[in-house]
């Protein structure tokens, strides 16, 4: 019980570093590490292929993604633009704002207080590529058109742009 | 493992709604106060996986599967949305010379 609030702390203080750091590559950094506590939290819920998903494609394929680009494009500490303090200041204030709307929400919806059990098996790869594969063999089907549509479009996009001269 | 799930037994689904709420919140906080569009990338990044991480809570609860398949397509359209958005970056990045978003203002008009 008191893991997860050890891990939801320090959840909540990476990802305050991730957005106050000044220096992207440390922020990139920091956003790892936020990752990783949510995988810890994946596998408290029990929810192991999740976990296993989380570690491999955000913590391994998102954030060298993320790296490699803040390394092509040599961004460091010096050429990192910053907002005023004016306005740094008030970001923090509106964020305030909604935490208070969504806790006054969640006071009148009034969640019943249950707790959270972890069930035995709803979250292990057998139980969900049965259910994926039943219930949800379309949508599977178009993610991976999806998938394909957006390497297509990467690449597409960040390939330089060559004039091409008409001959004739 | 099984001492893990032990300890797993105590928290209320509201402990899970307001962690969930806080790290949307740095998100939103995120995109509101940093320039670098990359960095605004990282923040929505942090948005979706507290969003993730909710509609996971939701499906222990109710001991229904299909949230973890919804979180499952979450994630592939995450990976889509990462690759798209870092190739217009770079895009952008080769005309302008920088990754402050206020060089994006010749959409305005």
């Amino acid at each position: 019980m008191t893991i997860f609030y050890f891990v939801a702390f320090l959840s909540i203080f990476f990802a305050l570093m991730t957005i106050f750091t000044k220096n992207p590559v440390h922020s990139v950094l920091y956003l790892v590490i936020t990752f990783f506590t949510f995988t810890v939290h994946y596998i408290l819920l029990n929810a192991q292929f999740l976990a296993v998903v989380n570690f491999i494609v955000y913590m391994g394929a998102i954030m060298v993604l993320f790296l490699f680009v803040l390394m092509l494009l040599n961004l460091n500490k010096e050429s990192e633009p910053m907002k005023s303090n004016l306005v740094k200041f008030m970001g923090v204030i509106a964020g305030m704002c909604l935490l208070v709307t969504f806790l006054g929400a969640f006071r009148v919806i009034e969640v019943n207080n249950e707790m959270v059990t972890a069930h035995e098996d709803i979250g292990l790869v057998k139980n969900l590529g049965k259910v994926l594969f039943s219930d949800f063999l379309l949508p599977f089907e178009l993610s991976s058109i999806l998938l394909l549509t957006a390497m297509v479009g990467a690449v597409l996009l960040a390939k330089k742009e060559t004039r091409v001269k008409q001959h004739g | 493992m099984g001492n893990l799930l032990e300890n797993m037994q105590g928290i209320p689904l509201n402990h899970y709604l307001i962690f969930c709420s806080i790290i949307f919140v740095i998100g939103v906080i995120g995109v509101l106060i940093r320039r670098n569009v990359i960095i605004i990338m990282m923040s929505i990044e942090l948005m979706l996986n507290s969003v993730n991480l909710l509609l996971a809570a939701f499906s222990a609860y109710r001991g229904d599967p299909s949230g973890q398949v919804f979180v499952f397509f979450i994630m592939a359209l995450a990976a889509a949305e990462v690759a798209v958005g870092l190739a217009i970056i770079i895009m952008v990045y080769r005309n302008t010379k920088s990754v402050d978003i206020e060089s994006l203002t010749k959409l305005r008009w």
